[in-house]
């Protein structure tokens, strides 16, 4: 019974983990904001289905192309979007409040087209439903394939931030902006990667999450707002931060349900992401002072 | 305090509306000023202190819910006392979260604390109570609420310049720029945020209270919209937090638009309104109130 | 533009219809339009409900009603119908306002409503105020009697959930009777409006039947994850399994059901499993899924009515509140037809009158539509009504359900 719980809830987390890493990265290195992070996500799921559903391409197969698609597309958001607002802002405060007014418009445009393109129905559909025995769990093989996807993917970043020149790059202009430029770092260039990057997680979550979850034009923003509690109770732009804060809510989900009451589920997320904050302002893992 | 009387009398013209407007304008009137009072309040404490909140709707919520548990037992004033009451007391819990968390940190806490809240309620509705919706039958007309609106929009105005002239609102204005400084310059930093947020939830709280019998049954889903919170951060940045004109600024033509664009292009209402947004950005940056400052500047050098 | 839905193209292509109608110059010898609003959520939350259930229903009948040759009136003239939408963003304070715009700005002659008790209940009070006759179909409320004494030109057409509930508890207390199941039930709710009232009348009422609730726990909306509680509800002993659910969650219910084998004799999901997409996320292996509403099987108008559905909105109706709403608005057009257009005259017909309908012969009774399918099964490629099982087309329920 406890191992079965432990098993479940760190799978549910592993798949909250998956839509939260891209929005760490975003706003770690690009420092944008993106409100339309769970636009992208279900824009991704959409396309699955389409690809699934009349072209009968796997969701495998299409977790190999929407990502590619998804970071061309970030760039070039970033290119034209975001960059004027950075060049803007040269570095103060400023960027984050226009970031949230812009990509809160973008939100609103991405949904209107999804309500157009595909209506306001609930979509879901079957794939990998098969069940999986591990240690005596039944497990969803979609579920079990988001789960190993973000530990993957989070590792793997974690790894390419820690230890690539690359990763130097990228971890120099989070923690400051203002003196990466000085040590010859192209910013805007790494900044566009950054979100570039972020948007084909997010991507990725939502050609994952759409074999098991259902979605509809709406929902990005519940998509966001799962993506932001976790980052902000991992600490801001912390890769690892997200993963565990992603895996410790999905834990308490579970173990709620099961010993406590179904009822209070989401109840007990939102006070253990509070008390996290209250006891560490900066989140788990976050170090700087600065805001 | 000279400045607000043309607005009072403003205020007192938009009362006479209803006489000769019909339902439709009532209506619209009310959900504007209801907008206003929203955007000013929260601009009240988010404006110079910089810390965005999410929470507007779950004082909002708080309101609606009092009123539905309380309207058929009590009477009226009592019922908004009691509003008040509850909305203060939760903001003076929430407010003591301003002391340990700042910027990006602070506004997703305050989203977590209005679905907490939110969800929280539920809960009790569901295993307490047994029901989930609740009815507000009141013999209030459109605009018997409108007129109670007018005036806690007049109030909080009100208040707003006397606070923005108090010395509270400058200390809150130190604190906006840097809290080191404040604490050194001697500032209460606790009392002073405390004190701005307590009032400007009491407000929104009584926002909700007043506006609810219009909907007769309410649910948490319906008066915990979390897109209440966004509009009023919306419209308060759009017409300038940091003035107190700002927000009614950034409310009326927002609230307007919204509408001219749901009744005319009901089908493509989030693609235009996305737009506007993504245009305002780009092209109004410091907000109405700033664009029309320099306007004016730029005519007064003109001539 | 690859993806755009059928219904989006269908509705530009309205959209340009309507105003050729309106603006053409050649037209001023066509009968002037009667003009009919109506206020649904196209955007937000409660824009996924809406979508499927009453906007398509809304447009098809308009459809069907012009290429009949318009609405009739009582004189044997007819006038086409042109509808006013407007979208309330699934707020209650936009639909108040936007049915106010509809009687003082667009004054048209009737106003449909929106989708979902709440939003029904928030424009009650003035649609009878303004006296518009209030066609209340997407309102489940056991409170229905009441709302009808206290707004006479409201009528209240999908029941409550003590109907629901009780017609259930029946079925399994029957199939207990029949030795098919041990009486023990587990019961999931959502917390919120439907759950609720489902559950609240559920527990006297399968009690009454003699049935015992060894698992009864409600769970937040936007709850994805139903692995924990099905493994609770598996070792509970009981061998039937309700959720009172939302289609969120009644496809997670069903995956999750698969993938770990839980085959319960009686499978009962809530709001979604009539949805017509249900057979495809279970990969075909609906059969004996039960849920709330239905339709008769036999019925050839509803073969008709879901066939036509299918081709101008692009996918068929689901099988509870969809031919309802189709049906309201037959009844509408019926009672002009009788009457006219004036409205005290048409609440007056509906509330009375007798009315020949997709889902048969209606006759309400005290603003309320009774005869209703309170249980439905999948069987076969078809979502039938198996409760009341006195009804004229009730289907003998499939219990034990296949294993997935």
């Amino acid at each position: 019974m406890l191992s079965s719980t432990l098993i479940l809830g760190l799978v549910l987390g592993g798949s909250y983990a998956l839509v939260a890493v891209g929005m760490t990265l975003q706003y770690g290195i690009a420092r944008i904001m993106n409100l339309a992070y769970g636009e992208f996500i279900i824009l991704a799921a959409f396309a699955t289905y389409l690809l699934f559903g009349s072209l009968g391409i796997s969701p495998i197969v299409a977790l190999l192309i929407i990502p590619v698609i998804a970071f061309g597309l970030g760039v070039a958001l970033f290119q034209v979007m975001m960059r004027p607002l950075v060049t803007r802002a040269g570095g103060s405060g400023r960027l984050e409040v226009d970031s949230i007014l812009a990509t809160f418009g973008l939100l609103f445009v991405l949904q209107g087209v999804m309500l157009l393109a595909f209506g306001g129905n609930y979509t879901s559909y079957g794939f990998l439903d098969q069940g999986v025995n591990v240690l005596g769990t039944t497990l969803a093989a979609n579920r079990l394939l988001a789960f190993a996807l973000s530990i993957g993917l989070a590792g793997g970043l974690f790894a390419l931030l820690q230890f690539s020149r690359w990763g130097l790059a990228l971890r120099a202009v989070a923690l400051a902006p203002g003196s990466a430029a000085l040590v010859g770092l192209n910013m805007r260039r790494i900044a566009a990667l950054g979100f570039g990057l972020g948007t084909a997680l997010a991507a990725a979550g939502g050609v994952t999450v759409s074999m098991f979850q259902t979605f509809s034009a709406h929902d990005g923003v519940l998509f966001t707002m799962k993506a932001l509690v976790i980052v902000i109770m991992g600490g801001v732009g912390n890769v690892l931060g997200a993963l565990v804060s992603g895996l410790l809510l999905g834990l308490m989900e579970t173990a709620v349900a099961r010993w406590v009451d179904p009822g209070l589920t989401l109840a007990a997320t939102y006070i253990l992401f509070l008390a996290v904050l209250l006891w560490r302002p900066e989140g788990l893992f976050g170090k700087a002072a600065g805001r | 305090m000279r400045q607000l009387l043309p607005f009072y009398a403003l205020l007192g013209l938009a009362g006479l509306a209803p006489l000769w407007l019909g339902d439709y304008g009532a209506g619209l009137l009310l959900g504007m000023t209801s907008a206003a009072i929203l955007a000013t309040a929260w601009a009240m404490f988010s404006g110079p202190t910089r810390y965005v909140s999410l929470a507007t709707v779950a004082f909002y919520g708080i309101g609606a819910y009092v009123v539905a548990a309380l309207a058929e037992s009590q009477p009226w004033p009592v019922v908004l006392l009691a509003a008040a009451g509850c909305g203060g007391l939760v903001a003076l819990v929430v407010g003591l979260s301003t002391l340990r968390l700042a910027g990006i940190y602070f506004v997703i806490f305050s989203f977590g604390l209005a679905e907490l809240i939110r969800q929280l309620l539920t809960w009790y509705e569901v295993n307490v109570t047994g029901t989930l919706g609740r009815y507000i039958f009141t013999e209030f007309q459109p605009r018997d609420l409108l007129w109670q609106l007018l005036v806690l929009l007049a109030v909080t105005l009100t208040l707003s310049v006397w606070i923005h002239r108090s010395r509270l609102g400058l200390a809150l204005r130190v604190i906006g720029d840097d809290e080191t400084v404040a604490a050194h310059a001697g500032i209460n930093l606790a009392r002073s945020k405390l004190t701005l947020f307590v009032i400007s939830s009491v407000l929104i709280s009584l926002t909700g209270a007043i506006q609810s019998p219009r909907w007769v049954y309410i649910e948490p889903s319906i008066v915990f919209n979390p897109t209440v919170s966004f509009t009023a951060v919306i419209m308060a940045l759009l017409g300038g937090a940091n003035r107190i004109w700002g927000p009614i600024l950034g409310a009326v033509p927002l609230y307007l638009a919204f509408e001219f664009l749901s009744a005319h292009f009901p089908d493509h209402f989030s693609i235009l309104l996305g737009l506007l947004f993504i245009l305002v950005v780009f092209a109004l940056p410091n907000g109405v109130l700033a664009a029309l400052e320099r306007l004016r500047l730029r005519k007064g050098a003109g001539v | 533009m690859i993806g755009f839905t059928r219904r989006a193209a269908m509705g530009l292509l309205g959209g340009v219809a309507i105003s050729a109608l309106s603006l053409g110059p050649g037209m001023a010898q066509a009968p002037e339009p009667v003009r009919i609003g109506y206020v649904a959520s196209k955007s937000g939350p409660a824009a996924a409900g809406a979508g499927i259930t009453t906007i398509p229903n809304y447009e098809l009948w308009a459809k069907d009603v012009n290429a009949a040759g318009g609405l009739k009136l009582p004189d044997g003239s007819q006038r086409p119908v042109e509808l006013i939408s407007y979208d309330d963003r699934s707020s209650a304070e936009d639909a108040v306002r936007a049915v106010e715009r509809l009687a003082s700005q667009d004054k048209v002659d009737f106003i449909l409503p929106p989708w979902g008790t709440g939003f029904n209940l928030a424009i009650a009070p003035l649609m009878d105020r303004l006296g518009y006759p209030h066609l209340a179909v997407t309102s489940m409320t056991d409170k229905a009697p009441d709302f009808a004494k206290r707004w006479k030109k409201s009528f209240w057409m999908l029941g409550g959930g003590h109907d629901y509930a009780g017609a259930l508890a029946q079925t399994v207390a029957k199939a207990q009777a029949e030795g098919k199941v041990n009486g023990k039930v587990a019961v999931i709710s959502v917390a919120d409006g439907f759950g609720i009232d489902l559950i609240s009348a559920a527990r006297p009422i399968f009690k009454e039947q003699g049935l015992e609730l060894v698992y009864d726990q409600s769970y937040p909306m936007g709850t994805t994850d139903f692995a924990a509680i099905i493994e609770e509800v598996k070792s509970s002993g009981a061998d039937s399994f309700v959720a009172f659910s939302y289609p969120p969650e009644t496809f997670a219910l069903a995956k999750q059901a698969r993938t770990v084998a839980f085959n319960p004799k009686i499978f009962f999901t809530g709001v979604g499993t009539p949805f017509p997409n249900y057979p495809g996320i279970v990969e075909g292996r609906q059969e004996g899924v039960m849920s709330v509403g239905g339709v008769d099987g036999n019925s050839e108008k509803i073969a008709a009515y879901f066939k036509r559905h299918a081709e101008v909105v692009g996918t068929p109706p689901d099988s509870w509140a969809s031919a309802i709403t189709y049906a309201s608005l037959e009844m509408l057009a019926q009672a002009v037809s009788r009457v006219g257009l004036d409205r005290e005259a048409v609440a007056g017909e509906l509330a009375s009158g007798s009315f020949d309908t997709v889902i048969g012969e209606v006759k309400l009774e005290d603003n309320q539509l009774r005869q209703l399918w309170l249980v439905g099964q999948w069987q076969g490629d078809k979502f039938v009504g198996v409760a009341p099982a006195d009804r004229t087309g009730a289907m003998a329920p499939v219990i034990p359900k296949p294993a997935w």
